[in-house]
């Protein structure tokens, strides 16, 4: 063969392929130190000394008592705020008002407040030594340091979730499909639940999966209102700290591991719902 | 209610009005406006400005407010490099496992931070796997120094310019690039040129974002800190330490200046829409 074969052929809006294979290792290394390693840590700490010794540490009195607290606090503001996210929804999508834009900034609030500021906003509300605080307490309803202001403080936090899911599907759905029921005669209840609920259910499941992760793995707001009293108002996240913080690594690692596992199962959860309903969630999420 | 909220809103047969508008409006003021309007209170009639500037104007609060920002900021413009080349090879590039990748990229969103936060400490101590090999080959010190801190904000600020600017790459049209190789752009060229400032206001949202999430970071931050005064303790930090000192004041002094960072970043993230939008004609 004589020497005349072309250099390879590449299409104009590609890269070389050195720079695409380069870049393509860099990512995958930088997201292997930063994700992965610290995920395989987690399990790896924990299983230091043996499946016996990790599982062991989950049946200590004080590691049951965080597993069900976690599971009673996002049993209670899990739903508050998939509520609060339907009704706002509803509200913003299906009417024209003054003062929406300020309404949905509100909304996004706490996205950019520091989880230990939140936790402060409910100890100055309903601290002992607030007027408010002290009535309650004198009434033998404590908020803080105690179940309710674990709850509302992380309600505070994962504020927003299922909000933020629902306005964009519901505002690109519009209204027509409703008025049309309305119109043929259904009420208000049956429009929701046989028109709408059907349209935003992939959504709403969206919202309630990210809102749940974040509320049962929250950490600083919770730390700030709970007091961390031991078998009482600690929840698995403050749990995981209380251990670390007395060299119990393998229970802290455990205890982490279990939360892992949460955020493992929702995003696969997340994935899948992402691939399958793409059309369904909000536009943001709608790159596949 | 009824009088005031009809001339605020536009006639329409739909239902639900009163029940949806109710619900939002007053979950909203109980979980959100009144606990805020309650800090405020605190600290602007209460307390005062002078008094929440007294507090602030101290070498501790300061050094923990400086650090704060200024790891986030390092943080975040690490995400906003990161970000785009990331989102770029998961959209244009094809190699095994990608979808896995993908997904894993919103793990910090879903793992609890306390988990992330002891994790990156067991790897980056000086006993740990990455700790002890940069100690032993670099000298460098990760956790329980301020690079510690830029780690945890790293992990914790990763998904967001990723997911900003991935969908617009997807959206990107090939025939823009086409055009510009035939008018004789390198590659790089049309990449710097052409690309980038289409991906720039998508870009800068996410590291807005991100860094608003990386100031107020506490749970993953304080594990690899160290938390030594003056060096490598929060703000966050300090506002929990004034807590347990029963100090009040110290801690309302402290978030209120805090949310003002917050408040000039939402700003920015607000400005930048407008530009963009003022920009491409679209979001």
């Amino acid at each position: 063969m004589t020497d005349i074969t072309p250099t390879r052929w590449r299409p104009a809006t590609t890269e070389p392929a050195l720079v695409k294979w380069s870049l393509t290792g860099l990512c995958l290394a930088v997201l292997t130190v930063l994700l992965f390693a610290p995920l395989i840590a987690v399990f790896d700490e924990a299983l230091r000394r043996g499946w016996a010794f990790a599982l062991a540490s989950l049946g200590d009195p004080d590691a049951q008592s965080a597993i069900r607290l976690t599971l009673v606090v996002a049993a209670i503001s899990v739903p508050l705020n998939a509520a609060f996210g339907i009704a706002a929804a509803w509200a913003i999508t299906k009417f024209d008002w003054r003062g929406k834009a300020w309404v949905i900034t509100l909304i996004d609030l706490p996205f950019s407040v520091s989880p230990v500021v939140a936790g402060l906003l409910f100890v100055l509300m309903f601290g002992a030594n607030s007027a408010l605080g002290g009535w309650l307490v004198a009434n033998g309803f404590p908020v803080v340091f105690a179940v309710p202001g674990i709850v509302l403080a992380t309600m505070f936090i994962t504020f927003p979730f299922v909000a933020r899911e629902l306005i964009p599907v519901m505002l690109e759905q519009g209204r027509a499909e409703e008025e049309a029921a309305l119109t043929l005669g259904a009420s208000g209840w049956r429009t929701f639940l046989t028109v709408t609920l059907p349209n935003i259910r992939w959504a709403l499941l969206y919202g309630v999966l990210l809102c749940n992760a974040r509320a049962m793995g929250e950490f600083g707001a919770v730390a700030v209102v709970s007091g961390k009293i031991r078998g009482q108002t600690t929840t698995m996240p403050l749990m995981i700290e209380m251990f670390y913080n007395e060299y119990l690594s393998v229970a802290a690692f455990t205890m982490a591991s279990v939360l892992a596992l949460l955020a493992l199962v929702t995003l696969t959860l997340k994935s899948a719902l992402e691939w399958r309903y793409a059309d369904q969630l909000a536009a943001t999420h709608r790159h596949h | 209610m009824t009088s005031r909220t009809l001339s605020l809103k536009a006639p329409t047969p739909m239902p639900g009005w009163g029940l949806s508008f109710g619900i939002m409006l007053s979950m909203l003021s109980v979980v959100v406006l009144i606990p805020m309007g309650v800090l405020l209170w605190r600290g602007f009639v209460d307390f005062g400005a002078a008094g929440i500037w007294e507090v602030i104007n101290r070498p501790r609060v300061w050094a923990a407010l400086e650090l704060s920002f200024r790891a986030a900021l390092v943080a975040s413009l690490f995400n906003l490099v990161f970000g785009v080349a990331l989102a770029w090879v998961l959209v244009r590039y094809r190699f095994p496992g990608k979808r896995i990748v993908d997904a894993a990229v919103d793990l910090p969103f879903a793992l609890p931070t306390a988990v992330a936060g002891i994790a990156l400490t067991a790897i980056y101590a000086p006993r740990g796997v990455f700790g002890a090999f940069m100690l032993e080959h670099f000298g460098l010190r990760i956790a329980y120094t301020e690079i510690g801190i830029w780690i945890a904000l790293i992990f914790v600020g990763l998904p967001f310019v990723v997911r900003t600017v991935q969908p617009v790459i997807e959206e990107i049209d090939r025939e823009t690039e086409e055009v510009s190789a035939t008018l004789g752009a390198s590659r790089l060229r049309t990449i710097t040129h052409v690309i980038l400032p289409m991906l720039a206001p998508a870009a800068l949202t996410g590291f807005a974002l991100a860094l608003a999430r990386s100031v107020g970071e506490y749970g993953s931050v304080i594990f690899i800190a160290g938390n030594l005064p003056n060096v490598t303790e929060i703000a966050p930090l300090l506002i929990v330490i004034r807590l347990e000192e029963f100090d009040y004041d110290g801690a309302v002094a402290i978030a209120i200046a805090m949310l003002a960072i917050s408040f000039a970043l939402l700003l920015a993230i607000n400005l930048i829409q407008i530009w963009s939008r003022r920009r491409m004609g679209a979001v």
